[in-house]
């Protein structure tokens, strides 16, 4: 499987003028050119030095989709202040299910990092309610271009010491 | 062809059924406890009749069915593990007949893979299986069709009834015990439904493909599996939240044979809904084929093993 059609998670920084439609329109190309909008993290009460608001999109698309998005919100006049920084580092997302309040979740976050090498970018937490014990977890990782399977790997067994369950997503071949 | 059908559940009755509109006749159909012989042709309808009024299929021995008049033995008795009986021991005594043998029953190819190849090695018969991995949908044939050596590797849904439950929980925000139950209303779960939840069912067959692309050599024990009992509601409404959702995913990659929930794309290839399956095949030279349908049910297993039947016609 070629490298440049397997979808990853790629982030963009833009500056936009705060005017209405900007963000809208900004957003365009990213699904019409086939890409997954994964978040966007738009910092109203920021201002760049020229007066812009940042805004940071997340994006899952193949590398080659992705060069075409980027081009094409430079064709429509976006400020595209950094892309494709991540290119070269692999975004991976698992899901943790367990007794991870108990099994303390914040030391299994840093021994994940420890042991994977890879860097937990973001954690949504959905805590068990009485009748069941069992909670989850969406960790996003940041991992070394061409490790993910090494840092998957080492996230099972921190997991598995603290009989938490690692649901993984599809690496090797394709993740289509 | 002159067929004769071990096992009167779903499958062997629906071969029964459609035997006749493939230009086939059936010339014996036995369960566990009866047998309807005729050499020159049963009535199908009269005898599948007198199995769901009586329970019996007919009265003459099972055991005199192998040593009868047929073409083809139809393998439809329940799957199991370990010495994979009684539908080992069928395939290879109407093997050593000469007879050929069409496999719905998983058992014999997962578990005991290498002996039915010597056998068949040693008979004029042949031995056919589509029926086993992915019910209609023609897997086994296209990875002949592609020669096995092109497939680098497998990955697919191979299990409707766990798939009906991971995606019925994710439309429903539902927890796996309230899906399961529903699960078992509509006929989808059967009562015991632990070969299909614990990933047993899928394994089995992710090693059935192993054994036809790596030529033998795996059994059940060799596979990887954990199933989808663990999976609370809150972890699929975690995953729809990223556009993603879970499914009970087997592969057969780097010859590692591996079943457990994976995350993958809420809007992809893979995520098939309800009872459906689908199986991706990556191909030295031809991209990723994905072919999906019903895969389990009498009469799509049936359709699976009458287009066995016709290959060997």
């Amino acid at each position: 499987m070629s490298e440049r059609m397997v979808p990853r998670a790629h982030t963009v920084r833009l500056e936009l003028d705060d005017e209405p439609g900007k963000l809208l329109n900004a957003l365009d190309p990213i699904a019409e050119h086939g890409g997954n909008l994964l978040s966007i993290f738009h910092e109203r009460g920021n201002r760049t030095p020229r007066g812009q608001i940042p805004v940071e999109v997340d994006v899952e698309a193949t590398p080659e989709r992705f060069d075409r998005i980027v081009s094409t919100l430079r064709e429509t006049g976006v400020n595209v202040v950094q892309a494709g920084a991540e290119r070269y580092s692999e975004e991976l997302t698992v899901l943790l299910v367990g007794r991870l309040i108990e099994t303390d979740l914040s030391d299994t976050l840093t021994q994940f990092e420890h042991c994977s090498s890879a860097s937990v970018a973001d954690v949504s937490l959905t805590v068990a309610d009485e009748t069941d014990e069992v909670s989850s977890a969406r960790i996003r990782l940041a991992a070394h271009a061409g490790e993910t399977d090494r840092a998957l790997a080492a996230i099972h067994e921190v997991a598995a010491e603290k009989d938490l369950t690692v649901i993984s997503p599809l690496t090797r071949g394709d993740s289509g | 062809m002159k067929l004769a059908i071990m096992g009167a559940g779903a499958v062997g009755a629906s071969v029964a059924e459609l035997a006749s509109t493939y230009g086939h006749e059936v010339t014996a159909i036995a369960d566990s406890n009866s047998a309807a012989i005729d050499p020159t042709g049963l009535d199908t309808d009269a005898v599948l009749t007198s199995k769901r009024t009586s329970g019996a299929v007919g009265d003459d021995d099972p055991d005199a069915v192998l040593a009868g008049t047929y073409d083809v033995l139809v393998e439809a008795t329940p799957t199991t593990l370990g010495d994979a009986n009684p539908g080992y021991n069928h395939t290879v005594e109407a093997l050593e007949r000469d007879r050929h043998v069409v496999l719905a029953n998983k058992g014999p190819i997962a578990e005991r893979y290498d002996e039915i190849r010597t056998s068949e090695r040693d008979s004029d018969g042949r031995v056919l299986f589509d029926a086993t991995v992915g019910g209609a949908i023609p897997v086994l044939t296209t990875i002949g069709d592609l020669g096995r050596s092109n497939v680098t590797a497998v990955r697919g849904v191979l299990n409707g009834t766990a798939n009906f439950i991971l995606s019925r929980m994710a439309a429903e925000s539902l927890d796996y015990e309230h899906v399961l139950a529903e699960a078992q209303d509509l006929g989808v779960a059967e009562a015991d439904p632990t070969f299909d939840v614990d990933g047993t069912d899928a394994a089995l067959k992710c090693v059935i493909l192993a054994n036809v692309l790596f030529d033998g050599g795996y059994a059940l024990s060799d596979a990887s599996v954990t199933g989808i009992r663990e999976i609370p509601g809150t972890a699929l409404q975690l995953a729809a939240e990223d556009g993603r959702t879970i499914r009970l995913i087997g592969e057969v990659i780097d010859d590692e044979i591996c079943v457990e929930p994976r995350l993958v794309p809420e809007t992809g290839t893979l995520a098939v809904s309800g009872t459906q399956n689908i199986v991706q095949l990556h191909t030295e030279h031809a991209g990723r084929l994905n072919i999906s349908g019903r895969g389990a049910g009498g009469h799509e297993t049936a359709t699976a093993v009458l287009g066995d039947i016709n290959r060997l016609s």
